[in-house]
């Protein structure tokens, strides 16, 4: 019988190797994964009582750790909350993490593969781990002139402002009304975390919802700075072409009219490119969509970053769209940025954007530096082409002396800042019948040596229907924006 | 060493003072797991380290002399071994009755009656070694053995004293105290089965075809090993429990193969049993759960959360554990039972999950080198089963929380918190000091040995 017992007790050792081998592979080189999910309770309570780094704006913390006297030994607290809390979003014991507290979460909390010697002295000198910190893009001054700005507009307001670095494609400033604190969400009393949550989860406005990235709305006017580079681009037009300027445009396979915004016509029957912008002319950008074809006004949003995703920075970016196969009404309401047309005010930013970069969508970031615990930077971003050439270098200085005219004696004559040249264009949105419409302000300054792109979304100020616009409500802070960054 | 050698000019050696300081180093690693727990824990040593630490120095020194006076011979390294797991296993139940305890003053705890039990085990680890003066007097009852093993499998599923816990029917209940009849049974069953196996290993092995290199059983053969396949099947249908079906079916199989020597029988019950695992999987949620937890447990609704939890604390453990009472065992759903080996993995780590499955292999390395050296048929097979059994539910359970298999279900021998579990295998330990001590026994004068074979267990030419 001995032949078969030496075969099991091969058999046996097999197993037991199994095991040896499978518990390497779980406790191992399984480890890291396992302790990197969100729902992994034991992770989350030792980042919790370490020492987490802190996110920086200029030389300020806008989110940092202090030591306290609980279980968790540390708090995080938000010095400005209200105004960073869509950036820095939140670090909850209950809820999770959300913006650059989630999406640089290795960093803050030290488990960056960057700072493995970090961690491995500290195992050594048996101190605690420590995380690094994140500085941002963000100028405070233009994220403060924006944050002012939208607030300024009353309580309640709802809207956004995004302002970027043309060249670089870093974001200088950021803000969503109405806002949060993200501050109430992180501490350490339980209740009144739940309590915070489920009210911001109730409040009919969403406080949480980063309007800037996450919500998409129709960008009215400010989209005819897209069809004018399709148009452009098209090579068959000029800023000195002539598109009709009639009052009213005949829409093929219904029974009703594009009109103008003012009800009457855009100063004759035929005008100029240049003129239709400066008037923001719905049926000579009307006329153009129906001539142009969807087609041609789709590729160019595309260009200019419509249909993709491409902020790794914050969560939760939404898609900007222009509608697949509109009929020919439906493509004439696009051109005009109505109908399904949708975006976020990021990407209206990046429009502006592009055309202040002579044409190159630059890839938008928000991190601009992360460092180890003891301040030695470990990473850079460089700035990135999204597309290199959305529209031609021509094509870009034809439309930015368009939008120069505009705020020089066109819509935006709200925007103008003395000394410096600006170009700009408004919107003024219908979404549905029975809310107000959005008013959008797209810009960018100085016009010949742009610093700082910037879209202004006033979802709803609570003001009277007729004195919601583009250049009365929106422009204005586009301008204290601009002042913030170009005066330094 | 040669076969020759083994008998004629090999003597074993009693070796009962490498025992006694093997003993010493195990009450080392169970009394000092005892007082890192509380160290870990409350940051002093526990008040009652003296009490606890005497109670098991006792029993150990018990057995020890037990060992020494009624069985001289028997393997040296199983009773320290046995001493150092039950003691850590006592040192983690302590550990999460004190995590639970800090939670809700309430909680009920273990660790107390996982040492009354351990009494209790080695109370009858004596009783065996002291009764049971012959292993083969056993033989005598192989019918009795399988009726009783029979009639403990049968007992929870009686209506007033069986109970059913989590799902599965495996438990009876006696006033205050539950019990788990199956890992009796356990043992019973490779009574039986050595027992029938000696008698009928002729007809199973002679008879039959060959076929693709393989010598095939007869058809007319094939009653036990269906009648098994049917006995196992019945546990896993009446019972759910999937880990008894499989241990027993696997032992069945391999008592077989070891009796007749015919790989076939390997072959035809491999077949059975993935045809029956297949209809498990077919007609039974509970097996469908096990499976598809253990495919992909991550989507939490699942009631896959214990193995989840599980995978994170032996995750978190890492290399070298967090140290006893700095990690969160409470978290793992049982952690203090079925997955205690997963609140080790934690707190010990890879290091100390190795050292216990190293410990745990050369349980059953002793046991199969006793089957190797043992003169006699019936001992030889009751050693192998005894090993195998003890082999096949570490891999079981083991494996089931570390997610190499699907999740059945079995106690982790010597660590679990449970009574019936850690005296049925207290007293497994006792049958194999009692065949190891036959086995190594120097042989008397007349008479040579019934079967000349080597001892060691791998042949290495």
């Amino acid at each position: 019988m001995n032949k078969p017992i030496r075969t099991m007790s091969i058999a046996c050792m097999l197993l037991f190797v199994a095991l040896l081998v499978n518990s390497t592979y779980l406790q191992y080189l399984q480890a890291d994964d396992l302790n990197s999910r969100n729902d992994n309770k034991r992770v989350r309570d030792a980042e919790f009582s370490r020492e987490r780094g802190a996110i920086v704006v200029g030389a300020t913390p806008v989110a940092e750790s202090n030591e306290v006297d609980d279980e968790f030994e540390f708090q995080r607290t938000y010095p400005q909350p209200l105004k960073y809390a869509h950036l820095t979003g939140y670090y909850s014991y209950t809820y999770g993490r959300a913006a650059v507290e989630l999406t640089e979460n290795e960093v803050l909390s030290g488990s960056d593969p960057r700072m493995f010697v970090n961690r491995v002295v500290d195992l050594i000198g048996n101190s605690q781990p420590q995380g690094g910190s994140v500085s941002l893009t963000i100028d405070p001054r233009a994220q403060t002139a924006a944050y002012d700005g939208l607030r300024a507009l009353g309580e309640n307001i709802t809207g956004s402002v995004v302002a970027l670095d043309p060249s670089t494609g870093g974001i200088l400033a950021m803000v969503s009304s109405p806002t949060y604190d993200p501050g109430v969400l992180s501490s350490h009393r339980f209740t009144a975390i739940q309590q915070a949550w489920e009210r911001l989860q109730r409040d009919p406005s969403q406080p949480m919802l980063n309007r800037g990235i996450q919500e998409v709305y129709p960008p009215g006017s400010t989209f005819k700075l897209v069809t004018a580079a399709a148009a452009l681009s098209s090579g068959q037009y000029e800023p000195e072409s002539l598109v009709p300027g009639q009052a009213t445009l005949d829409l093929p396979e219904t029974d009703t009219d594009l009109v103008n915004e003012s009800g009457t016509d855009c100063g004759g029957e035929k005008i100029s490119l240049t003129r239709a912008l400066e008037v923001s002319c719905n049926v000579s950008f009307g006329w153009l969509g129906l001539t142009l074809g969807a087609d041609a006004i789709g590729e160019q949003a595309e260009r200019f970053g419509f249909g993709s995703y491409y902020l790794d920075d914050l969560n939760g970016q939404v898609l900007s769209r222009f509608p697949e196969d509109p009929d020919d009404p439906q493509t004439a309401l696009s051109a005009i940025g109505q109908f399904d047309v949708a975006a976020t005010p990021l990407q209206m930013a990046m429009v502006t954007a592009a055309i202040a970069n002579d044409g190159t969508v630059m890839k938008p970031y928000l991190v601009d530096e992360v460092r180890s615990p003891d301040f030695e930077a470990l990473d850079k971003t460089g700035p990135e082409a999204f597309r290199t050439s959305a529209v031609s270098s021509s094509v870009a200085q034809d439309l930015t002396q368009m939008m120069i005219e505009v705020v020089d004696r066109g819509t935006a004559t709200t925007a103008q800042i003395p000394g410096i040249k600006v170009a700009g264009k408004t919107g003024t949105a219908q979404s549905a019948p029975e809310r107000p419409p959005y008013a959008w302000f797209v810009s960018f300054a100085p016009a010949d040596n742009p610093e700082v792109a910037v879209a202004v979304l006033v979802e709803d100020a609570g003001v009277a229907r007729d004195a919601i616009s583009g250049s009365g409500l929106a422009a204005p802070i586009a301008k204290r924006v601009m002042e913030a960054v170009v005066s330094q | 060493m040669s076969a020759q050698e083994s008998t004629a000019g090999f003597t074993h050696r009693r070796r009962r003072g490498a025992e006694l300081f093997l003993l010493l180093l195990s009450l080392v690693v169970g009394v000092g797991a005892y007082a890192a727990v509380g160290l870990g824990v409350e940051g002093t040593v526990p008040v009652d380290i003296l009490g606890y630490g005497g109670w098991l120095a006792a029993l150990c020194l018990i057995a020890h002399l037990v060992i020494r006076f009624f069985a001289p011979y028997a393997d040296p390294v199983l009773l320290p071994i046995v001493a150092a797991l039950n003691g850590l296993g006592l040192a983690m139940i302590r550990r999460i009755d004190l995590a639970e305890l800090a939670q809700n003053e309430d909680a009920n705890t273990f660790a107390r009656d996982q040492l009354i039990w351990m009494t209790l085990g080695v109370a009858l680890f004596v009783a065996v070694l002291v009764l049971l003066r012959d292993h083969r007097r056993l033989q005598a009852f192989t019918y009795t053995s399988g009726f009783a093993a029979l009639f403990l499998l049968l007992l929870p599923l009686l209506p007033v004293l069986g109970t059913e816990i989590n799902g599965a029917r495996i438990w009876i209940r006696l006033g205050p105290f539950s019990f788990q009849p199956g890992e009796i049974a356990k043992v019973c069953l490779v009574i039986f089965f050595a027992g029938y196996l000696v008698l009928h290993r002729d007809a199973l092995a002679l008879a039959g075809r060959r076929f693709a290199g393989i010598d095939f059983p007869r058809g007319r053969d094939l009653g036990p090993v269906l009648a098994m396949w049917l006995v196992s099947l019945a546990v896993l249908v009446l019972q759910r429990d999937l880990g008894s079906s499989l241990l027993f079916f696997g032992l069945f199989l391999v008592m077989l193969y070891v009796a007749t020597e015919r790989p076939g029988w390997l072959v035809v019950g491999g077949a059975l049993f993935a045809g029956g695992a297949y209809l498990g999987f077919l007609f039974f949620g509970h097996v469908q759960s096990r499976v598809d937890s253990w495919l992909d447990p991550f989507p939490s609704d699942t009631g896959s959360y214990q193995i989840v939890q599980g995978m994170y604390g032996q995750a978190w453990g890492g290399l070298v554990g967090r140290g006893l009472g700095q990690g969160d065992p409470t978290l793992i759903p049982f952690s203090y039972s079925d997955f205690i080996f997963a609140a080790m993995g934690e707190e010990l780590g890879l290091t100390g999950v190795m050292a216990m499955i190293l410990l745990y292999g050369i349980i059953v390395e002793r046991g199969l080198r006793t089957a190797l050296v043992c003169r006699d048929a019936f001992g030889k097979l009751v050693a192998t089963g005894l090993a195998v059994t003890f082999a096949l539910q570490v891999f079981v359970v083991v494996g089931g929380v570390t997610k190499l298999i699907p999740l059945t279900g079995l106690t982790t021998p010597f660590m679990s918190y449970g009574g019936s579990s850690l005296v049925a295998n207290w007293a497994l330990i006792a049958l194999l000091l009692r065949i190891s001590d036959h086995a190594r026994r120097p042989l008397p004068d007349l008479g040579g040995p019934e079967e000349s074979e080597t001892t060691q267990v791998v042949r290495t030419r």
